[in-house]
């Protein structure tokens, strides 16, 4: 990982985590991680259950150390001191609210641990309350607001001692679907109104590309791909990102010529393809390429087409139609298109029909 | 969805208002039909007795035991004050007194140091792997299979001056002469607090195994160090189980007779060795009786001082 390094951002040098598990082997749950979080940034970690990246959150936060590496927040080592030692603040999963303590102590709990002079305090929960909308609530207990209410306590309750760090752990995943929007919307806002550097941990993959400037992918411990929304999805380093990240379809084949304007790719099917290629430089010999099912058009049998397929099912999903073909070499291939009100019945399963992958369509697969 | 269905008719609507009145009181009559065992065995057991207790402490002795049936106030006279036998001049019961105020101060030790070593215990258990839990709570609750007597015996077998503790204190050369521990207020006071103990343990284990411990990870992260922890978030949490178990110590503490009587001796009386008296050599039941009551009068100011010190400190937090 070859970018700018910010002098206030969080970098995460080759750090590791090694669990010791009774009467089993040893369990590596992070595995020669390096990351540089740049301040100010919305930052996001992916990936599926069991990735690490709580493991990740929990180092950055305080409560899990490092068996190996550093994490270095505005260059100062800060891989061995307690939570409470370090500018960084949680959102939990689970918002964790005192129930004991009301919405404004919720809130205010951070800076009377700090010793912030009462005026102060008392000014900044006001603040607080007002940035979350929660200013009629604030006499109220966390056993009587709503969950989203609850999620927003717990975001102004990290917020107000102002840390270097915002850390969230999965903090959407309690809420129905139409909150969970709207809280996408305000954790946006809140992070461009507070310059605060948010750590955002989810494996909800459309959350990651909303939301984030920038996204880590990770699997098994280790951080396989970082990139904007776009790299992510336009140009995925290897076939875990391409398929953990919405729908794709795999092709196999081998690159012929290289061109500035990208690789020329003979598929197994014998078509000649130009795709992008990986920033990395490009495999020899054999190769996959992934095409996402939006980029892709489908015309009548007999037509100009890359390759050839049987309509196996189609899916209407009002906004677009997604068709399961069967390739000729017996692949299964999906392929979606935008719904037109004069179609219907144009591709019925069983028909032939013909895929035309545009050029720079298709990306090249690093590994 | 509400414009479909019209109001129903008035008088549909008194009829449905007088079943549902009707079904109401057949409820209520169930309700009680199905207390009446439990409230009948509350009245035989507790205000029954109590009944007795009230009414024996306003009658006259017995020449040997019993009761006179004589309306008189001199029992309850003579829990608080006494007549001089030489000048007939009357001052307070400073015997008695001095008994209340013993069995008070040993009652709170108790409970505070109870309190003290119990909480820790209780969070030691609370915070092992769950199949262990259990291993502890048991090992807590052994004790409770041993008869009473035999438990403050054995304590006797510890303090006493050729016991345990004095062995081990003159074998090491720390004294050169056995301390007198039996027969003080310290070694009732060990007793009971050996014996109440779990009382305190098992209640505080119970508020702090539902303690949700993401809030203390949350308050770490919130700066807040070890004690700071302790003090605004575990100690606040479990609060009713600490109440609860300063209850379980106080109350049998402040009543406590077999402990007081075998490490206290004869002269470190509390409150249960006074009554008891009352009723054996003393063969003054109105006076037991009397004093039986103001030891329920003291449990019950104790009680709701305590709770509304409590409840304060709850509602005062963080207005």
């Amino acid at each position: 990982m070859t970018e700018d390094r910010d002098a206030r951002g969080l970098d995460i040098r080759r750090v590791g985590k090694v669990f010791a598990q009774a009467g089993k082997a040893d369990f590596r749950a992070l595995d020669d991680v390096s990351l540089s979080i740049r301040s100010n940034e919305f930052f996001t970690l992916l990936g599926p259950s069991g990735c690490g990246k709580t493991t990740l959150l929990r180092m950055i936060a305080g409560f899990e150390h490092p068996s190996e590496g550093q994490i270095l927040l505005g260059g100062q080592d800060i891989g061995t001191l307690p939570p409470f030692a370090r500018p960084v603040n949680t959102v939990f999963q689970n918002y964790a609210l005192f129930p004991h303590l009301t919405v404004a102590g919720n809130i205010a709990f951070g800076l009377e641990m700090l010793r912030v002079p009462r005026a102060e305090i008392d000014e900044t929960v006001g603040r607080m309350l007002r940035l979350v909308r929660m200013e009629a609530m604030r006499s109220r207990r966390p056993s009587e607001i709503s969950g989203g209410q609850q999620q927003r306590v717990a975001l102004a309750r990290a917020l107000a001692p102002h840390p270097k760090i915002l850390l969230l752990d999965e903090p959407l995943s309690a809420l129905d679907l139409k909150l969970r929007k709207e809280m996408q919307i305000e954790l946006k806002r809140l992070q461009s109104e507070t310059g605060i550097t948010f750590v955002f941990v989810t494996h909800d993959q459309e959350e990651a590309l909303t939301m984030s400037d920038r996204i880590a992918v990770m699997s098994e411990g280790k951080v396989l791909q970082v990139g904007s929304p776009h790299d992510i999805y336009d140009r995925p380093a290897n076939r875990f990102v391409a398929s953990f990240i919405g729908e794709t379809n795999f092709l196999e084949g081998a690159v012929e010529s290289v061109t500035p304007a990208g690789a020329a790719v003979r598929l197994a099917g014998g078509a000649l393809i130009v795709a992008g290629a990986p920033s990395g430089g490009l495999p020899s010999g054999r190769t996959t390429v992934v095409i996402r099912p939006e980029h892709i058009d489908l015309v009548a049998a007999g037509g100009p087409a890359t390759l050839t397929a049987k309509v196996e099912a189609s899916v209407y999903f009002g906004t677009d139609t997604h068709h399961h073909l069967r390739l000729a070499d017996g692949a299964p291939f999906v392929v979606r298109r935008q719904s037109r009100r004069q179609e219907g019945g144009e591709f019925p399963v069983g028909a032939e029909v013909g895929v035309v992958i545009p050029d720079l369509a298709a990306q090249v697969l690093g590994d | 969805m509400t414009t479909v269905s019209a109001a129903p008719p008035a008088d549909a609507r008194d009829a449905a208002s007088t079943s549902a009145a009707a079904a109401r009181r057949s409820d209520v009559r169930s309700r009680w039909l199905l207390a009446a065992p439990a409230l009948a065995l509350i009245f035989v057991g507790a205000v029954g007795p109590l009944a007795i207790v009230l009414v024996y402490s306003f009658l006259a002795p017995g020449d040997y035991s019993g009761v006179v049936w004589t309306l008189s106030g001199d029992a309850w006279f003579n829990v608080f004050l006494e007549r001089d036998i030489f000048d007939d001049t009357v001052g307070p019961s400073w015997a008695h007194l001095s008994i209340f105020w013993r069995s008070v101060s040993l009652s709170l030790a108790t409970t505070v140091l109870a309190l003290l070593i119990g909480f820790p215990i209780a969070y030691f258990v609370a915070t092992r792997e769950p199949r262990w839990r259990s291993v502890w709570l048991f090992a807590i609750t052994i004790p409770f299979w041993t008869n009473l007597l035999i438990r403050t015996f054995a304590i006797m077998e510890l303090v006493r001056n050729e016991g345990v503790i004095n062995t081990i204190l003159m074998a090491t050369g720390l004294v050169s002469a056995p301390i007198q521990m039996l027969y003080t207020d310290f070694a009732v006071m060990l007793g009971m607090l050996y014996v109440y103990l779990p009382l305190m343990v098992l209640p505080i284990y119970a508020s702090l195994e539902r303690l949700d411990f993401r809030l203390v990870e949350a308050a770490y992260d919130l700066y807040a160090g070890r004690l700071q922890v302790l003090r605004w978030v575990i100690l606040p949490l479990t609060k009713p189980g600490i109440v609860a178990g300063s209850i379980l110590v106080f109350i049998p503490s402040l009543g406590a007779y077999v402990t007081p009587r075998v490490l206290g001796g004869g002269k470190n009386l509390m409150l249960g060795n006074l009554i008891e008296l009352q009723f054996s050599q003393g063969r003054n039941w109105p006076l037991g009786a009397a004093l039986a009551m103001t030891l329920m009068a003291i449990v019950t100011v104790a009680l709701l001082v305590y709770l509304r010190v409590a409840a304060g400190t709850r509602s005062s937090a963080h207005g």
